[in-house]
């Protein structure tokens, strides 16, 4: 059985069969991209995962344990992690904050009513958090609140956290969406730095291919709410059906 | 560095200390030197930062904290008729009985956050409000309000010889005397009660305090800001705030024991929804989200509650008598409209530059004052560093 696997999952929304039939399987510390044209059903799939959409039919099932039914945070505290098409931080609290508030999540869990003993006395949380901070390179920042940060580093915070909690699976929704070419280089290198130091499994959906054929070890192609090639990227970039999905061939 | 932030708080701690327990000296110039204002400055304090525990720090903004107010004076005249008037069992009755209504009232408020969840607690504070003037009359004592009688049975106190309602007491030291002392021309008047209030005051502010710098409460500032990412971090969202609306529900109770405590009667009329807008209203002049701003808000308010609208156009014209009757006149006829019974303009329009200039409150204010000081006296400063 795979890590992540994903069986026969239908959506319906309205008359709108936004998922059909979809079939997925992501092996243990790789990189599995899944890409295709706008309104394919990538976000809905991801959504699917995270506990914020229950599939009509079918199965999700994350190493050897059901998705279904799950609250975003009870997902959460299995080990999946999930990074935003916006950076989704906490913009008034300082970076070294947003940092130390997942470390606490992975200690404590999801509810501790722990409110008689000092933030900055936690002292494993705040080597852990510093430590987080030195890894992407922010920890000169460590005191800016986190709404003046640039994009790119709103972004490169947003990973950080989503890393300290050592995931076993990280989610990335359109990492680079609304980047800048050399912004989008940046993420590229900053995934691929990530994945040399920590072979934690990632799902990427992407819009971009230029990004995922870089990174990605297998893509599935997603069109029309259904999984239409999964393959190698050097298998994907010729295929026809993948061109017709994109480039809309059958006109 | 850390250990630099945790001397602030102690600093800030003993100046909050000094000043609220010599608060009938610092305020008798101003005209409110007298208990049952300094009692009232402390209860509504207090008061005010259970709100911000809530509203400070997840953002939630209850338009009803005034029910638990209400419950937890009619708690402790209950137990002042029932058991007994020492303090004590009736502070942790209000406070109880406040929470368990907090936990009811959160329960079902916090399904819904934003405007429904203002609109929902608001909804609740009006019917505790209406039920305690009517169908909750056997109870409450309705429209009369609830009041110690001599036929009370208080138990644990024992036949009452004096033919007079006894006086509430921590442990005989009863909470309406008062010690006088003369000096410079000014009465200055140590109350007990006020003291007993003081000191509830800054175990709660010490609470408030510790609750801020806690994981706890950063994962309230947490929700405050981002709540989605808050919940895909793994942290449930919902006991975090319903932990936050029970604790500042019990500090709301407690303000209202010691209202019963200072003064042993509890009416329906706490309940209402102008009371719950007060400590909103307190809370952002002082500033929403800082610790000394509530208090400094509650102090504020009451104080033009009480002192501003004691001048009457009598005192204005003593003021101005120094100069020409028709500038005089003049004077008075304008202010005449900002003071006395139009204390409440003088009030919204002070709240209304507040919100638009100051946006942080009176801390933020103050905190203005600071930095334009250090930048004018920086250099000095930064010379001594250098030394």
């Amino acid at each position: 059985m795979s890590f992540l696997e994903v069986r026969g999952v239908n959506k319906r929304f309205g008359g709108l069969q936004a998922l059909d039939d979809v079939n997925l399987a992501v092996e243990e510390g790789t990189i599995h991209a899944i890409i295709g044209p706008n309104g394919a059903g990538k976000s809905t799939l991801l959504n699917c995962f995270v506990g914020k959409l229950i599939p009509d039919t079918g199965t999700v099932t994350f190493d050897g344990q059901s998705l279904l039914g799950l609250k975003p945070h009870q997902v959460n505290q299995v080990g999946v992690s999930r990074v935003f098409q916006t950076p989704e931080i906490f913009s008034d609290l300082t970076v070294m904050e947003n940092v130390i508030i997942p470390c606490l999540a992975k200690r404590d869990g999801a509810f501790t009513l722990n409110g008689w003993s000092s933030v900055d006395a936690q002292a494993d949380i705040r080597e852990k958090a510093e430590q987080m901070l030195l890894d992407v390179n922010m920890a000169d920042k460590r005191n800016m609140q986190a709404a003046s940060l640039s994009r790119g580093d709103k972004r490169r915070l947003e990973m950080a956290m989503c890393l300290s909690q050592d995931p076993k699976l990280l989610l990335l929704d359109e990492p680079t969406a609304g980047m800048a070419r050399a912004d989008t280089n940046n993420t590229i290198d900053l995934l691929a730095e990530i994945q040399e130091k920590r072979k934690i499994t990632k799902v990427v959906i992407e819009h971009d291919m230029h990004v995922v054929f870089s990174l990605a070890q297998k893509i599935s192609v997603l069109a029309q709410g259904h999984v239409i090639v999964e393959d190698k990227p050097e298998n994907i970039k010729g295929h026809p059906k993948v061109k017709e999905a994109y480039l809309g061939g059958a006109h | 560095m850390f250990n630099k932030l945790d001397s602030n708080d102690r600093y800030m701690m003993i100046f909050f200390i000094i000043m609220v327990l010599a608060g009938p000296i610092i305020l008798a110039p101003f005209g409110a030197g007298y208990p049952d204002l300094l009692q009232r400055f402390a209860i509504f304090g207090l008061f005010a930062i259970g709100f911000n525990i809530l509203f400070g720090l997840t953002g939630y903004l209850s338009f009803g904290h005034a029910a638990f107010l209400g419950v937890g004076s009619y708690s402790a005249v209950w137990m002042f008729k029932l058991l007994t008037m020492n303090v004590i069992p009736a502070l942790f009755l209000s406070v109880a009985v406040a929470g368990v209504f907090a936990l009811a009232i959160g329960y079902i408020s916090l399904r819904r956050s934003g405007i429904y969840f203002s609109i929902l607690t608001l909804a609740f504070a009006q019917m505790s409000y209406n039920l305690a003037y009517s169908v909750l009359t056997p109870i409450t004592n309705g429209e009369t309000g609830l009041q110690l009688t001599l036929d009370d049975p208080r138990i644990l106190d024992g036949a009452n010889a004096t033919g007079d309602i006894p006086s509430t007491n921590l442990f005989g030291l009863t909470m309406n005397s008062t010690y006088k002392a003369e000096l410079l021309g000014m009465t200055f008047q140590f109350n007990v009660g006020f003291y007993f209030c003081a000191i509830i005051l800054i175990l709660g502010f010490y609470t408030a305090l510790k609750i801020f710098r806690s994981p706890f409460g950063l994962m309230l500032r947490a929700i405050k800001t981002n709540q989605t990412r808050l919940n895909y971090t793994g942290l449930n969202s919902r006991p975090y705030t319903l932990a936050a609306f029970v604790i500042s529900g019990m500090y709301a109770g407690m303000a209202g024991g010691l209202m019963a405590i200072t003064d042993p009667l509890a009416g329906a009329e706490r309940m209402q929804w102008t009371a719950s807008g007060e400590v909103v209203l307190m809370t952002i002049l002082g500033g929403a989200g800082t610790l000394l701003g509530p208090v400094l808000g509650a102090g504020f308010i009451k104080y033009f509650e009480n002192i501003f609208s004691k001048i009457n156009d009598n005192v204005l014209h003593a003021w101005f008598s120094f100069m020409p009757e028709s500038i005089e006149n003049l004077l008075v006829g304008v202010l005449h409209f900002f003071v006395g019974k139009g204390w409440h303009l003088t009030l919204g329009i002070v709240f209304m530059l507040v919100v638009i200039f100051m946006p942080g409150g009176l801390v933020e204010g103050g905190n203005r004052i600071y930095k334009s000081l250090r930048r004018r006296f920086g250099n000095a400063d930064e010379t001594q560093a250098a030394e």
